[in-house]
């Protein structure tokens, strides 16, 4: 995985999968075994429990991204594929990360993690461990603040996605949230 | 009814029809021998358990069904990942069933204990490890489904020695159930009708059409249909390694082997060709050479049940995703429409004339051997196939010998053919010839092999001959791993490093007595037909024999690793006629 986050071919892997020991080995497996590149993962139960969602995001070219679809859905356990495109979906990620804070830098630290809607999640004598939900190229210009100050760690969850609702299903929810 | 997970393996099985297992009892699946004594299915001893994976592909290969391999756990499953391997690439349905260490034992590194399912997790279809005695009929009811319907291949189920050991209640799951359990397998067998209008179309519309069948048309059973839709339009077919016998060799329209051994018209025809009917071929390198110079005038009609192999190597103007035999019934009453419709095909009588030109220029030839020289191994080849008896089946290993047979036999009815073609498996012939004789004791069984190739496995003759499974083995015997010893000699300068396996040893007359088979050896080509018909006269037993043959003998034509197809190497006899080729 790399931080540098000007990715114009990335392609997002929505993929269904039966809830089963060993289903995330098996794309892993198939990821290694055709040599393509996994930029990040993530894996969690659905709604369903029967059913678990693998948001994968990979660096492609277009012939190589629908055979990485095509051999993927032969995998017994992968119910449904989708490709979401970046433009019309929303893209979550959580960062953390420990940040060096002696005395004067560590009001601009919070001050920046402010403007963010970051959290400060744990203070000590001369660090501060910081957390930070968003979109991902949110997630890099924060890290990317921090990095002068001195990261003593960092983590990244990879990024989760889902369609955007189209604009009439977007409306009714605003409104059934207002109701 | 309470019984326990071992019975219920058994009585899985049974269900499944299966009648024979190829296996090696051992530790952890040793609960599962014991309800096999009481069992209808015939249980085949192997010596190795690789013998057991390839038995079980030789068996599918001939009769459709589905081979069975049962071994232990560790080494034994280890065992079993080359014929794993062998058989997803030829799309061979298989089911393998593997002993674990206890439930509670798995992740200790036990005794005999390895991590079967992730090493054939790449290797097989699909796979599983099964942890409570009442999953057992599902899983092996699902196994058999995904073995055997879409894209056939081997399923493997592992299965913990407590897992035997405990009792469950019986249930036998539905089709329904089983349906459910596999909201993500629903493979395509019906062809889209626009495509296959639109196949049709261009198939009447062509000038230059070829027919490249792939192991496909035989797994989907579709040689009849694909018969009357060549024989219909006059059309030009090529069977690949895995498809021979498809169509029948001795048919005028067939050109016989594409790809890097394949015939001049074959390789040719299609370099031409302004249509390629792809059906059930995947473009493998071996029939391509240079894929950017493969066929590069033709449109592609692609019909393959697996959607991942549309476009993996040469995108198609008509994909069609879809079984083979339903999309070529459906393809060929859409021509036959348009026809009835009026449309006509286009010309093709200046393209037969064409092919037949080439076929008739370039037929496969060899130098016949001096008088005192050594042996020519097509020469056998040919005195075997002359005397064989109706229906024989022929096996093969891996090297020049399975080129020799592929191109040198005459392939007329599917099923008569069995070799490694994708993963190229050295030792595959005898154990993959044992299996196929239990398939079908009906038929007489030759076995080629090469020496290197049968000295990995010939223990399999053992089993044959303590199970009473006369096959006939024909050993191409150039003391010589002769196919990489060709590519020495041509590419790398004449250069031999480590190709001679010694001539003298070992005796393989001695090797096959001592197996309980009859050894014959042949060393000069009055003796070959005399032997042959010896082999032949003999059904009690298996029969090996030692075909002293040429040491320098190369197999041509070739098309080098990488090359273009338009750069065929023709033997050397046909090299002035080259330009005939154009």
């Amino acid at each position: 995985m790399s931080t540098n986050m000007s990715h114009p071919r990335h392609h997002i892997l929505s993929v269904l999968v039966q809830n089963k020991a060993g289903v995330l080995a098996r794309v892993a497996s198939l990821f290694a075994r055709r040599g393509y590149n996994i930029f990040s993962l993530a894996v969690a139960p659905t709604e369903d429990p029967d059913f678990s969602r693998i948001t994968i995001v990979v660096d492609v070219e277009g012939t190589t991204l629908e055979q990485i679809v095509k051999q993927l859905f032969k995998l017994i356990e992968v119910v449904r594929i989708s490709e979401l495109d970046p433009a019309r979906s929303v893209e979550r990620e959580l960062l953390m990360a420990t940040v060096r804070s002696d005395g004067e830098h560590r009001g601009q630290i919070v001050e920046i993690a402010n403007i963010f809607e970051a959290k400060v999640l744990a203070v000590g004598v001369n660090a501060l461990t910081l957390s930070l939900e968003g979109a991902p190229d949110k997630l890099d210009d924060f890290e990317e603040l921090l990095r002068g100050y001195g990261i003593v760690e960092l983590q990244r969850t990879g990024r989760i996605a889902l369609p955007k609702l189209d604009r009439e299903a977007r409306v009714r929810a605003v409104k059934g949230k207002a109701s | 009814m309470k019984i326990t997970g071992a019975e219920a393996l058994i009585k899985a099985l049974e269900m499944e029809s299966v009648d024979v297992i190829f296996g090696y009892p051992g530790g952890c699946i040793l609960p599962a021998y014991d309800p096999l004594l009481k069992s209808s299915i015939r249980h085949i001893l192997v010596r190795h358990e690789q013998g057991a994976g390839h038995m079980a592909e030789g068996y599918a290969h001939v009769t459709g069904r589905p081979g069975v391999a049962m071994v232990t756990s560790g080494p034994a499953a280890t065992n079993l990942v080359t014929p794993l391997c062998d058989a997803y690439m030829d799309s061979i349905p298989m089911v393998a069933i593997t002993g674990q260490v206890p439930t509670t034992a798995i992740g200790t590194d036990a005794f005999q204990e390895c991590d079967t399912v992730g090493i054939t997790r790449s290797v097989t279809k699909h796979n599983g490890l099964v942890m409570s005695a009442d999953d057992l009929p599902l899983a092996i009811r699902q196994a058999f489904h995904i073995a055997t319907t879409g894209r056939p291949g081997p399923v493997l189920i592992d299965i913990p020695k407590d897992v035997l050991q405990n009792s469950m209640t019986w249930h036998w799951p539905t089709d329904d159930e089983v349906q459910a359990s596999l909201p993500g397998y629903h493979p395509i067998t019906k062809g889209h009708p626009r495509m296959i209008k639109e196949a049709a179309k261009l198939i009447l519309e062509s000038q230059r059409p070829v027919l490249y069948l792939g192991g496909g048309v035989l797994k989907a059973r579709a040689a009849d249909v694909v018969r009357e839709i060549a024989e219909l339009l006059n059309i030009p077919v090529v069977t690949t390694l895995m498809a021979r016998g498809a169509f029948p060799d001795s048919h005028p329209l067939c050109l016989g082997m594409p790809g890097m051994h394949g015939t001049a018209a074959a390789v040719t025809a299609m370099q031409k060709s302004d249509l390629l009917i792809a059906l059930g071929s995947r473009f493998d390198d071996r029939v391509t050479g240079k894929v950017a110079a493969f066929a590069p005038g033709a449109k592609i009609i692609h019909v393959d049940i697996d959607p991942a192999e549309q476009g993996k190597v040469r995108r198609p103007d008509v994909p069609i995703v879809g079984d083979c035999k339903l999309v070529s019934i459906e393809i060929l009453k859409a021509i036959q429409d348009l026809l009835n419709g009026g449309e006509k095909q286009a010309d093709i009588l200046p393209w037969r004339s064409r092919v037949s030109g080439w076929q008739e220029q370039f037929p496969l030839s060899y130098e016949p051997s001096a008088p005192g020289a050594a042996l020519k191994p097509q020469f056998c080849l040919e005195q075997i196939r002359d005397q064989a008896p109706e229906g024989t089946i022929l096996v093969s290993g891996v090297g020049q010998h399975q080129m020799w047979a592929s191109q040198y036999w005459c392939f007329d009815e599917p099923y008569t053919w069995v070799n490694s073609g994708g993963l190229g498996t050295m030792g595959f012939s005898v154990p993959a010839a044992i299996g196929a004789k239990v398939g079908r004791p009906d038929k007489t069984v030759w076995a080629i092999d090469g020496d290197g190739c049968f000295q990995m496995t010939a223990q399999e003759l053992v089993t044959a001959s303590v199970s009473n499974i006369p096959i006939k083995v024909g050993i191409l015997n150039n003391s010589t791993l002769g196919m990489v010893r060709q590519w020495q000699e041509m590419f790398y300068s004449e250069r031999y490093s480590e190709v001679n396996l010694g001539g003298g040893v070992p005796d393989y007359v001695m090797w096959a007595e001592a197996m309980g088979c009859v050894g014959i050896r042949v060393d000069s080509p009055e003796e070959v037909a005399p032997a042959i018909e010896k082999a032949n006269s003999i059904n009690d037993r298996s029969v090996v024999i030692d075909f002293r043959v040429e040491e320098f003998e190369k197999v041509f034509p070739m098309v080098a690793a990488g090359a273009s197809n338009d750069d065929i190497i023709l033997p050397p006899s046909q090299n002035e006629r080259r330009e005939f080729l154009r």
